[in-house]
Parts: structure tokens; sequence; C-alpha cells
């Protein structure tokens, strides 16, 4: 039962790094267009000079 | 023709020698628009960043200063098909963002620390049934309240302020039960964990927190959403004004940045965007926006126009007034303050169910602790199981119940061309019986129409909207715009107060009044027939026709009309305009209950009378005669076209020519209503099958977790039932 005193604090600091993950996506604004991130998502990244719509 | 627009007051600096500007950009509607926008924007020499929000149809540039010339993406985006508007965030708009963000980052909070002590407590709940040593339990139980405590001081303080303030106020609204359970279940835990007890409920009380910030987040995003979109509309109506700086020069400038005292000019066929006074000009004035008058008036110095009123003949130099003076509008806002004073004393259904939860949920647990002290139990094991009883009952599935469903709803809506102010206007439109529309621009339609377009020849029609684009009276706008016109002839003048006229092979062509073409005869058996029309005369050569313009009833009104009546709905007219035109309209819809030249004050005595018998009104209508009605009628919808005060005071807003989302939108809400009250129901029954096991005392931690997802997910799936609406045919 050892294997507590580092895996538990082990699993805690995992779950602090994904809330902090989280908080920095909010901020960074990551989800003020969710429409249009499903679709970049998908879009050529560098599109051909010659198309033109 | 027309000065550029002034763009200063939307420029931002987004940095050293950095200049960003937001943009509302109507018809980006895929993906391909996204691509195509950014593209051909970020080839634009020394522009920094262009980047299209796709939920709110918004582009935000960014350029390196001095460079360009903002109306170079203007045009560059016209080019490219789409029409777009400097835009500025109103302040409304940015506090409800803020607030859904805050609302998320709780959210997110609460949820990963609910996760992180779900990982605790699995081990603690196998660890009861099997062989768990007594230490290790309360190590984890300690952990878990590390992890909550901090959390839920965080996360939950949106409940606790929102009780306390309704405490303070001597109200009860559903965050009190919530605040009480919380806190109450977070301190039995803590002194359960002191006291080496079994069970702790830490994560039961995050898990709750989390559950309930999810509907309150899903309420206010679609707030947010709702203003972001009216936000697009005021920049898509380009509400700017032309100034004067000093006395000849003018410049065209967004209506946020014009002052009281400025002076503005107004060219015929333009709507005025701001109240005030003329100082010189005359000008046949269209006030029908504002008082639902369509005969137009005559203004001279010292007359009264107000935002709405569209200028059709002459220049006026107008002096803006700050709105407060003028007397018809504070007329009109005083009313509207009265109006609204009214409707605050409607009752939301969660309120309502709050009102009805707190005290059986509380007066349960008192009477559980009670029982089991009678029956011989000791104090602490009465009180942990009456707190049990609490936490079992806290109103997850009641808190989500009916946000989830509005969030829905409201998705439908949109989807149908309404938008709604507020997210409580479902349950009222649900209940409308009888509905009183406005006629001008909302039967009818905002913009003239060519009555008789059958009667005249289809290329004489289209060559004299060709001729109709050169003038900016807004009789032969209507005309323009009905021939579907889009070059202009060359070589057309304007004659001011008369009409347009030049030369095309070899033949004279005018276009304006009756005498001015010599068609007076025509113009006469046109109008002995349909006193209502406005006449415009066309002539080439000695070929000469009369075109008979007026406003056109929306295309499905008729039908909608129908449609409300078979749903029960009994409808009426009451306008402000003359009995005649009100009298038309009315019969050609088939409504027999009418009323003419109805004053602001009357509309709302009419509502009230309505009230007084029983019926719940919706009114709709667009004028700002209207606004009080709005405000004071039960529910209350607005078309797109209705004056800034309309639309804010109004409940939703319909888009679009057809009258159909009026209907459409009490249909979906009356679903809507079905389903929120099909969720309260099941809150209800869960609580009826989880309160006597705990009050039985037999409650584990699992057991309210367990109770408490699955009543949630239950009424987050009946929830979704609002989308797959049938579709109505209105």
């Amino acid at each position: 039962m050892e294997v507590l005193v580092f895996l538990v604090p082990l699993a805690i600091m995992l779950g602090a790094i994904g809330l902090m993950g989280f908080l920095w996506s909010l901020k960074n604004g990551q989800y003020d267009d969710l429409d249009g991130a499903a679709w970049r998502a998908i879009a050529d990244d560098e599109p051909a000079e010659s198309s033109n719509g | 023709m027309q000065s550029t627009l002034d763009f200063s007051h939307y420029l931002k600096n987004a940095g050293p020698g950095l200049l960003h500007l937001e943009l509302a950009v109507e018809g980006i509607n895929c993906a391909g628009c996204m691509a195509k926008i950014e593209r051909n924007l970020s080839k634009i020499p020394d522009v920094t960043s262009a980047r299209v929000n796709l939920t709110d149809r918004r582009l935000a540039l960014e350029w390196k200063e001095g460079a360009i010339d903002p109306a170079t993406f203007v045009d560059r985006l016209a080019e490219l098909g789409y029409k777009a508007y400097p835009f500025e965030r109103a302040d409304a708009e940015t506090k409800e963002a803020e607030r859904a963000g805050a609302l998320l980052r709780r959210l997110g909070v609460a949820a990963f620390a609910a996760m992180n002590v779900m990982m605790l407590s699995i081990p603690v709940w196998s660890g009861n049934v099997s062989d768990m040593l007594p230490e290790q339990r309360d190590f984890f139980h300690w952990l878990s309240a590390l992890i909550v405590l901090p959390a839920a001081a965080y996360s939950a303080q949106p409940f606790f302020s929102s009780a306390f303030a309704a405490l303070r106020a001597r109200g009860v609204n559903m965050d009190v039960p919530i605040s009480i359970g919380i806190a109450l279940a977070l301190g039995m835990s803590l002194v359960e964990t002191a006291s080496h007890a079994d069970h702790a409920y830490f994560d039961a009380a995050i898990m709750l927190i989390a559950f309930l910030l999810a509907g309150r987040y899903l309420d206010q995003n679609m707030r947010r959403r709702t203003r972001a979109f009216a936000g697009n509309l005021a920049a898509l109506k380009a509400e700017t004004a032309t100034k004067f700086f000093g006395d000849d020069e003018v410049r065209t400038v967004p209506v946020a940045a014009i002052r009281p005292g400025d002076i503005v000019l107004l060219r015929p066929g333009e709507r005025s965007a701001v109240d005030g006074n003329v100082v010189s000009g005359r000008s046949e004035i269209d006030q029908s926006l504002i008082t639902g008058e369509t005969k137009p008036e005559t203004a001279v110095a010292g007359s009264a126009v107000y935002a709405g009123t569209l200028v059709r003949s002459g220049t006026l130099r107008v002096r803006v007034a700050a709105a407060a003076e003028e007397t018809l509008l504070a007329e009109i806002s005083r009313l509207l303050e009265n109006a609204l004073q009214s409707r605050s004393h409607y009752l939301r259904l969660a309120e309502r169910a709050a009102r009805l939860y707190a005290p059986v949920v509380h007066a349960t647990a008192f009477l559980t602790m009670l029982g089991w002290l009678i029956a011989g139990a000791t104090i602490h094991d009465s009180i942990v199981t009456a707190i049990a009883v609490l936490i079992i009952t806290c109103p997850c599935a009641l808190g989500l119940a009916i946000p989830a469903v509005q969030t829905v709803a409201s998705g439908a809506l949109f989807g149908s061309g309404v938008l709604l102010n507020s997210g409580d206007a479902i349950e009222r439109l649900a209940l409308v019986d009888r509905v009183i529309f406005d006629k001008t621009g909302t039967l009818t339609l905002p913009e003239l129409d060519v009555a008789n377009a059958a009667a005249i020849p289809a290329a004489v029609f289209a060559l004299a909207g060709r001729v109709a684009l050169s003038s900016r009276h807004p009789v032969a706008a209507a005309v323009a715009r009905a021939a579907k016109a889009t070059s202009p002839l060359e070589g057309i003048e304007e004659e001011p107060g008369q009409g347009v006229h030049g030369m095309l092979d070899g033949r004279e062509i005018r276009l304006g009044r009756p005498v001015y073409c010599g068609a007076d005869d025509e113009a006469n058996a046109i109008l002995s027939r349909d006193p209502e029309a406005s006449v415009v005369a066309f002539r080439h050569g000695a070929d000469c026709h009369v075109f008979a313009v007026r406003q056109r009833l929306r295309p499905d009104a008729a039908s909608v009309v129908e449609k409300l009546r078979q749903y029960g709905i009994a409808v009426e007219v009451v306008s402000g305009d003359r009995e005649p035109a009100v009298r038309m309209a009315a019969q050609s819809l088939g409504i027999r209950e009418w009323r003419a030249e109805v004053t602001p004050v009357d509309k709302i005595a009419r509502i009230n009378e309505l009230a007084a018998q029983g019926f719940k009104v919706l009114m709709v209508g667009d004028g700002l005669n209207d606004a009080p009605a709005l405000a004071a009628a039960y529910a209350s919808m607005s078309p797109v076209s209705a004056t800034h005060l309309s639309q804010s005071v109004a409940d939703a807003v319909f888009l679009g020519e057809r009258l159909a989302p009026v209907g459409l939108a009490i249909a979906i809400s009356r679903k809507a209503l079905l389903l929120m009250r099909q969720n309260l129901w099941l809150a209800v029954v869960y609580n009826a099958l989880a309160v006597p096991i705990a009050i039985a005392g037999v409650v584990t931690p699992l057991i309210a977790a367990a109770a408490m997802s699955g009543s949630s997910l239950l009424v987050m799936l009946n929830a979704l039932r609002a989308r797959f609406h049938q579709k109505e045919t209105f």
C-alpha cells in the first residue's frame, strides 16, 4: 500500500494539469467559435493560388 | 453621391503600430466562405491577421497602422460577394459574454474536481464492501476534502450570492435550497471524516455543483448568442448619420458617435437615425415607423423628427436632441417604464417550482430528523439521515430541467428565424391565446411595393426600374426594387420634387410625378380605385404607364392568420394608421376584429382590457408607438425591421419577409413548455422514488451519486426532444 504515497499525489497532479490546460484554453479563446473550429480542422492548410471560391 | 463612412470610431489599438477592426459580415454561412474570406483578406499587404468567427458571423482584422484605409476591406469583401459593416460590441453583449466565460471557468473547476474526487470515491465504495482499512478510508476522505472544499468555495459562488440576495430581499429562489444543501453536505462530510465515519458526501456535493453550473451555463450561453446576433443585426442595419463638420463638410459617422447638438443632414430616401428638430429645409416625411400613420407630413424648420422617420422629397438639416427632451419619446418612455414594471410580476416556471420545492424539502428533512429521534436513534444519526435527505433531493435535475429545454428550443426557434430576447419568453409565448397585430410594417412589409406590376409590360417595367435607380425617392426606389434593376441608365438627371429625366433611343424618358410625365388621367383612375396607393408615372416618348406603389401584405399573412385560428388563437389588428387602410388590410386577411387610429395609450388600454378578461395577449408590432404595448402585453414579438426600442422591448424578434415565424414561435414554444413540464415531473418522480430510501436512512454516497447523474441525464435527453420538431406548415 506504500504505492499510494506517490500514486495519489501523481493522480492529483495529473488532474491539476488537466484543469490548467482547460483554463488556459478558455482564456486563449478556444471556445469562442465552436462552429468555425469544427470546419477548420478539415480545411486545407495551403489552398491552391488559383482557386477563388 | 454618398460620403464614405468614417471608420475611426470603430478602430482599436491592438499593440504597437497595429490596428484592430471588427466587421459584421452578411452571408457567411459555411466553411467555404470562412476560408475564402480569410485567404483573400490575408493577401492584402500589411494585414497581419484576418480571422472569421463562424458562430457569430464576424470578421476580426488586424493590420499595420497607416498603410491601409479600412474601407479597402469592405470593398474587397463586396467584391467577394459579402456585405460587411463595421461593428461595435454593445455593453450588454460584452457583459453576457463575460458572464458566460466566468460560468464556464467555474464549471471547468467543478467538473475537474468531481472527476478527481470520483477517482478517490470509487476505491472507498468498493473498499466498504471488501477489506479497506479505516485509516486508508480516512486518508481518501481527507484527500477528497482537500480537493472539494476549495473547488466548491470557488465554483458554487453564483449560487451562494444569488441565495444570499434572495434571502436579503426576504424571498426564496431555487438557489436557497441548493446553497443550504451544498453547505450542509460539505459540513457534515467534514465532521464525519474527522470522526472516522464510513460515509462522506464530498463527491455528491461537487457533482451537484457541476451539473447545476452546466444548466446555468447553457442558459447564459443562449443569452450571449442572442445578444451577439442582435449586435450583428444592429450593425447590418448600418445605423449611420451624415454629420456636419463645419458649414459644408459632411462625413458619414456611426450613430454612436453623434452627440446632442450636432447637426446632421437628411437626404431624400434616408431614414433618420436620430431624434431632433429641423433647422432648415423642407420635405415630406413619413412617420409610419413611429406613429403607424402612412400619410406623409410636411416638415419645416422647427418640426420634430424621430429616429425612423423617412425623408421623402427634400433635404433637411436637423439638430440632434437628447432623446428625453422630446415630448413624444418622453411619453413613450414613461408608458414603457410602467409596462415593464408590470411584466416583472410574471413568475417564471422555475421560480414557481422553487417556491413549492424549498419548503417541502426542508420540511421533509426536518420531519425525518424528528422521526428518527422519536424512534430512538441518536442525535448524530438523525442529523446525518436528515442531511442525506437534503442531498438526495437537491434539485440537480430541477436546475437542468428548464435551461436545457430552453437552450434546445431556442436553437429550433433560431432555425425558423426567431431570436429570443429572454429565456422565459418561451413559457409565455406557449400560453398565448390571442394575438394583436400592428398593421404597418408588421402585417405589411416594411418596404413599399408595386401593386399593379401585372398590368405593365415586362420590358417597360425593366426600363422604368433602371431609370428609377437614379432617383432617391422612396416610391421610385420601390419601382427599382420591384423591377430587380441593377444597372442604372446613363445620363439620367434628377429634377428635385418632380422626378428624373433623360434620353434613350432619341426619345425623352421620364419617371416622376404624374403631372411631370403628363399622365394625370391614368394616375387619377388608379387613385380613385385605390386611395391608399402612391403613384409614379413613367413616359418614354409616347409610351406612358403609371405605377401604383403601396405597402404590400406579407406574402403568407393570410395563411398564418388562418393557421393561428386553427390553433385556437384569436387574431385582431390594432393600428395607429387611418381607418380605410386598416379596414382593407383586415378584410383581405379575414380578420373581423380591428381598430384604427389607436394611440399608444389606447393600445395599452386594449391589451389591459383583454388581460382583465383573462386573455394572454401576444403583441406583434414594429413601430415606436408599439413599444409600450409590446412591453405591456403578456408576450411580444417584433419584425427585424422594427425600431431599436421596439426590438429591445420585445420578447422575440423575427427575421425575413414572411409572417410564419410568429406562428412557428408559438408552436415551438408550446412543445417546449410541454417538455419543461415533463422534465419537472420527471424530477418529481425521481424524488418520490429516492426520498423514501433517504428517509429510511439507507442512502450511501454511491446511491446519491448514481441517482443524481441518472436523473440529470434523463432530463437532458428529454430536453433534446425539443429539437425533433415536426415541420409545421406555416
